[in-house]
């Protein structure tokens, strides 16, 4: 049965003439994440390819958080969380013997549903926070060019640009969440993680971190999750159907949308439940 | 019938509010009556000389508890030293192991030890300080203050790290931030407001302290500034001036009362700015 009620399905699916087309960046291997005797998410095995939006939807509680939260090693820092599987990060087990996770999340960047600007620094401060742990590991950064270039990056620069040095508190909240997206863009990260990152914000903000999404896409590898499956069907170019903690269907968004292969997937976008 | 008026909780309801009303009323009379009563008996001994001479005998007027005053801040200041960095540490600690069989522990001792007798820490720091050292010293003093500045500052700078949203924790953690680093670049300035209000409550509670710097700092008739001797304090004063026959030192003794609820308000209240100000939207 067709779907009607998402529009332009796909879109951006088809104009991504990008370079290394379909080199994968993060491989997941039967993965199971659990909360203590809660099993959230279900063998699941997937790929994520380069510069590429990778869209995961689902019903609330379907685990696709928490999935998304196993691939930069943050499930596991609430207390009786563990997962079993691997994450490969460019063929490398990000979960194997003497990994820092610390330094795992360093090249796997992520934002959270709710702009998370630190109150006590500046604006700058905050794009520059993730550096400063760089500079005290010893690695040199050269902070102003990066802070400029992230900004830039996240189309934030022209509204910021005069007020650097003020009380990143002082945006507005989709501000504050584009500010969070050149946080982690700052640390030059290898993934951008998105945990429903326009959640919180009003359609204009929405509408402005969408077309970000959209222009990142060309530099670097996203996976974002979303409640909203016309967010999905506009920025992502593959998308999971995540279902009680398992992955039911992973497609190119525009065949996922139009013709979606398990008949729970077209239950689910068509509105039947969740 | 079914909007019957009923006149029984209509008059339930005015009786409570009056009982409420009057109990909220007869909760700041004692305040009250105490700042107009030492405004009335204290403020005429009031003059710069108060503040800036020392004490004199008996029937030599013009006489100032400036050592007293120097001798309260000294040993608060040392009681702060010891206070301060201890609490906020343990504090940090309980708020990042919540359920730690150790933090489960230290939490408990802290509230026993909130609630200890302030004359008991006097005894402790006697025994500690002033037995070994032979003499009473304003380190004893501050020490016994520091002592009970310790639960204070403990538990309150807990309550103020718990407030501060997880969300800003897993950002750090995300950027790839260590616990102790997020811990000491976002979770305690982000607190800090709330961790300053928690060491002024403590401070303004130390403050008025008599009974623990009776064993301790025993007070000083001269101006002194040094730690190892014994030294004056604003309490103390009050206490030997209250107890004498002389109505001249009666009203030294209401002046320094006055001077020390006053030093107490003005604390409290930058404490009370304090929370206003930033704190509240650093958390919010």
């Amino acid at each position: 049965m067709p779907v009607r009620s998402i529009e332009a399905p796909g879109l951006v699916g088809q104009d991504a003439a990008t370079p290394d087309e379909g080199r994968v960046r993060l491989e997941v291997h039967d993965l199971d994440a659990f909360f203590g005797s809660n099993h959230a998410v279900r063998g699941v095995s997937m790929d994520v390819p380069e510069h590429r939006v990778t869209a995961i939807i689902g019903p609330s509680g379907c685990g696709k958080s928490t999935f998304l939260r196993t691939l930069n090693r943050m499930h596991e820092t609430v207390p009786g969380a563990y997962i079993r599987g691997r994450v490969l990060l460019d063929g490398a087990d990000i979960y194997a013997a003497g990994i820092d996770p610390v330094s795992v999340r360093r090249h796997v960047g992520m934002v959270f549903q709710r702009p998370t600007a630190f109150p006590t620094m500046s604006i700058q401060g905050n794009v520059a926070a993730g550096l400063r742990v760089l500079r005290a590991a010893g690695i040199v950064v050269n902070e102003e060019q990066r802070v400029e270039e992230a900004l830039k990056r996240s189309a934030l620069w022209d509204e910021v640009r005069d007020r650097l040095d003020e009380s990143a508190l002082g945006l507005s909240g989709g501000q504050q969440q584009r500010l969070c997206i050149a946080r982690a863009l700052a640390m030059d990260p290898d993934v951008l993680l998105l945990d429903e990152p326009t959640a919180s914000l009003d359609p204009l903000s929405t509408e402005k971190v969408e077309d970000l999404i959209h222009q990142l896409r060309r530099e670097i590898t996203v996976v974002i999750v979303t409640h909203n499956m016309q967010q999905a069907a506009r920025v992502s170019d593959q998308t999971a159907f995540f279902l009680h903690g398992e992955l039911i269907e992973l497609s190119p968004t525009a065949d996922l949308f139009t013709r979606p292969r398990d008949p729970r997937t077209e239950a689910y976008i068509t509105g039947r439940f969740g | 019938m079914k909007f019957r008026a009923s006149r029984r909780r209509h008059v339930v309801s005015a009786v409570m509010g009056v009982v409420t009303w009057g109990a909220a009323i007869t909760a700041t009379l004692p305040l009250l009556f105490i700042l107009v009563y030492l405004l009335a008996k204290g403020v005429t001994s009031l003059n710069l000389a108060f503040f800036t001479r020392l004490p004199r005998p008996v029937g030599v007027s013009g006489g100032g508890v400036a050592n007293a005053i120097v001798g309260t801040l000294i040993v608060v200041g040392v009681a702060s030293a010891l206070g301060v960095p201890v609490g906020v540490g343990a504090g940090v600690y309980l708020a990042e192991r919540k359920a730690a069989p150790l933090a489960t522990t230290v939490r408990f001792l802290a509230d026993v030890l909130n609630g200890l007798p302030s004359i008991v820490m006097g005894i402790f720091a006697w025994e500690l300080v002033v037995v070994p050292m032979g003499h009473f010293s304003a380190l004893a003093g501050g020490l016994a203050l520091g002592a009970m500045m310790i639960p204070v500052v403990t538990r309150t700078t807990e309550e103020m790290v718990r407030v501060v949203p997880t969300t800003l924790y897993e950002a750090a953690l995300a950027l790839g931030y260590t616990r102790w680093r997020t811990a000491l670049r976002i979770v305690i300035p982000t607190a800090m407001g709330g961790i300053i209000t928690g060491v002024m409550v403590a401070l303004a509670r130390v403050a008025g302290e008599t009974a623990p710097l009776l064993f301790t700092a025993i007070g000083n008739e001269y101006m002194s500034y040094s730690l190892t001797q014994p030294i004056a304090a604003l309490p103390l004063t009050i206490f030997n001036y209250a107890i004498s026959p002389y109505d001249e030192w009666h009203s030294l003794a209401w002046a320094a009362a006055l001077v020390l609820i006053v030093f107490v308000l003005l604390v409290s209240m930058i404490a009370r700015a304090v929370t206003r100000s930033g704190f509240a939207r650093a958390v919010d």
